[in-house]
């Protein structure tokens, strides 16, 4: 039997319920959150621990939609275990894996695979994401019944655009079946093909082919149009440039089944990041312009974009260490991800803490229909306490991952994750 | 090899942006007393005896291999050639490895050619011997930007002012970049001339005037730069047919016989005769391509001859050999 745990004296912030305590306590036992409130009674039990809160965020469970573990495949880089510490670490209670492994996860068995491996490594919950696509090749549907059944939240092709969009109506409609979203990695194949970075003035000075921001767009606006016409859940998955965000306005203004998620990378650089080329700026989509930092900034702000999620992407250090043309895509994020957004976002005002945490919790949970994202009595009890004002200086030697490649090496951030609680047991607590 | 600190220019030579108009007219004025090396019939200083230098070409190259080649011997350095072919490249090496052998071979100055833009500086942050850009994918070519200027100079005995189009693929085209760059800071007036399909899409930020044809462009410019179309754009598909290009941009004796003064012709090579440029414009009295060639070894002279330590103020000793 586990022990209890009292979350003494923070301020508590649930979202879910418009819920924000300035100082109180979050009392968790068998697994579950049991009670809440300005002082909690935990009356004769003697198995309880006591986590001092002051001056500290309590909130639900941060839930991370996007991340890439790399197992089965390329246990060299990461794997579920150290991809789920990595999540603790970062105050991440859930993530959702993508399913572009080798092999694929898209099947029954393979994702069944991913919840053992979660299970085992005890850390945070992992959640697989199987493929839409037999292969991830673009041509025959996954069985997303049987995907559900083993434990999959959501269908993606993520890594790879659904180029035809017949099979991206035919998911939308399948998708329906198993009240599944089905995320997509939206980019059209023939506009963004050799594309290193952002089209426009760095990629014309750096003699780098750029894709231009026009091959996302278009696959944003087929996928909402195509959601509109099978009433199918389209989830977005990272959204970087000023026209996705106008254009799931435009369908969410319509009542359409979408939903969309940005990056913290996206949140905060731009292409000019890539000067030098610097393979750690190197991620698809490319980092852009600051009109396109500001529009999705914006788009967080009055709701246009659901979630913040990572697509954390770890890569072994030497296969980004080479011409940038040729270095793979990606950088890890579930260790900086609360602290970049805190930085970039709560920090200058565009955000509130409330609204962080309903955008990294609260929403994630909501749209992939998963436990958690609400410290409501009975709720499982994953809880994440942070302190919001920490400076701390990104170390990428001292991350749970394997993976190094970040483009805020040496930078330093704000906000600290001090307890990360899932099923109510500390998975994490800082050390110094 | 000392003297990295005193050297006007850095540690290397990555391209003309990172240049001021100073440490770019610095080159080529020590290029100048360099080029009558090349008129001698024994054509070689000890300048940089006893140096050793690295010709990295990653890339099938002629001219430039063979200019800088003949550059280094020129000043008695020793070389040695690696071609892509026939070495650990093919075998698959990283170029950070090859990078790490280099340097333990302890080597003074690496000459890199290579496909992928930003290989040259990717190189020089991790060795610290010189490192000078032979071109490196679509991004730069250093030293043909400044051969450029200095044929340019030469005809014109000055850059501030004049006009020069760039005609072609712009958008591929390292000449271009190191052209664009090398030229605005030396004040000339610069343009561009092409199909839309081989310009960068934010032509307009690079701060050039831009063309759409080419007979505007030649009654506009003083010189026109005329860069070589890559047979591959055609399959591609940035145009259609080298035949229409011709018809449509190639520059031919008709067009330049309607323009309101001579216009230079220059062309960094290697030519497609009667693709962008005509037979007899190329071998026309306004053509100083080869004057190109010629001033490429010089300028290469100068660049090897900065980096390493020389001082600009005795590159006319240095030529007599007494002196470096």
């Amino acid at each position: 039997m586990t022990r209890a745990l009292l979350l003494r004296g923070g301020r508590i912030l649930d979202p879910s319920r418009q819920l924000d305590l300035a100082v109180g306590d979050v009392y968790v036992a068998d697994g579950k959150i049991e009670s809440l409130g300005s002082r909690v009674d935990i009356g004769s039990r003697d198995d309880v621990d006591t986590l001092d809160c002051a001056g500290l965020i309590v909130a639900p469970g941060l839930i991370d939609v996007h991340c890439h573990l790399r197992e089965p495949g390329r246990e060299d880089v990461e794997t579920i275990a150290t991809g789920a510490r990595a999540a603790a670490a970062g105050g991440f209670t859930a993530v959702c894996a993508m399913p572009n492994t080798d092999p694929v996860t898209d099947n029954q068995a393979a994702v069944g695979f991913i919840v053992r491996q979660a299970a085992r490594a005890g850390a945070a919950r992992v959640y697989p994401i199987g493929a839409i696509s037999l292969g991830q090749r673009g041509e025959v549907l996954a069985e997303f019944g049987e995907m559900v059944g083993a434990g999959a939240v959501a269908v993606s092709d993520d890594g790879k655009p659904v180029a035809s969009a017949h099979l991206m109506r035919t998911a939308l409609e399948y998708a329906r079946s198993f009240g599944i979203p089905v995320a997509d990695h939206c980019e059209e194949p023939t506009l963004a093909v050799g594309g290193a970075m952002n089209e426009g003035v760095v990629s014309a000075r750096l003699g780098l082919k750029g894709v231009p921001n026009e091959a996302e767009e278009i696959m944003v606006i087929r996928d909402i149009l195509l959601a509109r016409r099978t009433g199918g859940h389209v989830h977005l998955c990272h959204m970087s440039t000023r026209g996705s965000v106008e254009l799931i306005r435009w369908g969410k203004e319509r009542g359409i089944n979408v939903t969309a998620e940005v990056c913290p990378h996206h949140l905060s650089l731009t292409e000019n990041a890539v000067e030098g080329y610097d393979t750690n700026a190197k991620m698809n989509p490319p980092l852009r312009t600051e009109a396109d930092v500001a529009a999705v900034q914006q788009g967080v702000r009055d709701g246009t974009i659901d979630v913040i999620a990572t697509d954390h992407a770890p890569h072994h250090y030497d296969e980004k260490e080479r011409e940038f043309a040729d270095a793979p895509n990606g950088i890890v994020g579930l260790e900086t991800a609360l602290a970049v957004n805190i930085t970039w976002l709560v920090a200058p005002g565009i955000i509130d803490l409330p609204t962080l945490v309903d955008k990294m919790s609260c929403a994630p949970a909501r749209i992939f229909r998963l436990a958690g994202g609400t410290l409501e009595r009975g709720a499982v009890a994953d809880v994440t306490v942070f302190d919001p004002d920490a400076r701390w200086t990104v170390d990428p030697a001292r991350f749970r991952s394997k993976g190094r490649n970040t483009p805020y090496a040496g930078r330093e951030l704000r906000g600290r994750v001090h307890f990360t609680v899932v099923d109510g047991r500390l998975i994490h607590r800082l050390s110094e | 090899m000392s003297g990295v600190a005193a050297n006007p220019l850095g540690k290397d030579l990555l391209g003309l942006e990172p240049l001021t108009s100073e440490q770019i007219k610095l080159i080529l004025d020590t290029a100048e007393p360099f080029k009558e090396i090349s008129e001698r019939a024994i054509k070689k200083v000890p300048t940089l005896r006893g140096a050793t230098i690295v010709n990295l070409f990653f890339e099938a190259s002629t001219r430039t291999r063979i200019s800088f080649e003949f550059a280094e011997k020129r000043l008695s350095a020793d070389t040695v050639n690696v071609a892509s072919t026939g070495s650990s490249v093919q075998k698959g090496e990283t170029l950070v490895d090859t990078a790490r052998n280099l340097e333990a071979m302890r080597i003074d100055m690496v000459v890199i050619r290579h496909g992928a833009s930003g290989a040259a500086q990717f190189l020089a942050e991790r060795i610290e011997s010189n490192v000078i850009n032979a071109g490196d994918g679509t991004h730069e070519h250093p030293t043909q930007g400044l051969l450029d200027l200095l044929t340019l100079r030469d005809h014109f005995k000055r850059i501030e002012g004049i006009k020069v189009c760039i005609v072609g693929d712009v958008l591929h085209s390292r000449v271009a970049r190191s052209n664009i760059w090398g030229l605005k800071k030396l004040g000339a007036h610069v343009a561009v001339c092409g199909p839309r399909s081989l310009l960068p899409n934010a032509i307009d930020e690079l701060e050039v005037e831009v063309f759409d044809r080419i007979d505007d462009a030649i009654q506009w410019a003083d010189a026109l730069n005329i860069l070589r179309l890559q047979l591959e754009r055609m399959q591609g598909g940035y145009i259609p047919s080298l035949r229409e290009y011709n018809r449509v941009f190639g520059v031919s004796r008709e067009r330049l016989e309607r323009a309101p003064r001579n216009v230079l012709i220059l062309h960094p090579g290697p030519m497609n005769r009667g693709v962008e440029i005509d037979s007899d414009v190329a071998d026309g009295p306004f053509s100083v391509i080869l004057d190109q060639v010629t001033n490429g070894v010089a300028v290469r002279m100068a660049v090897l001859y900065l980096l390493s330590g020389g001082r600009p103020e005795l590159a006319e000793a240095a030529k007599r050999g007494s002196a470096r």
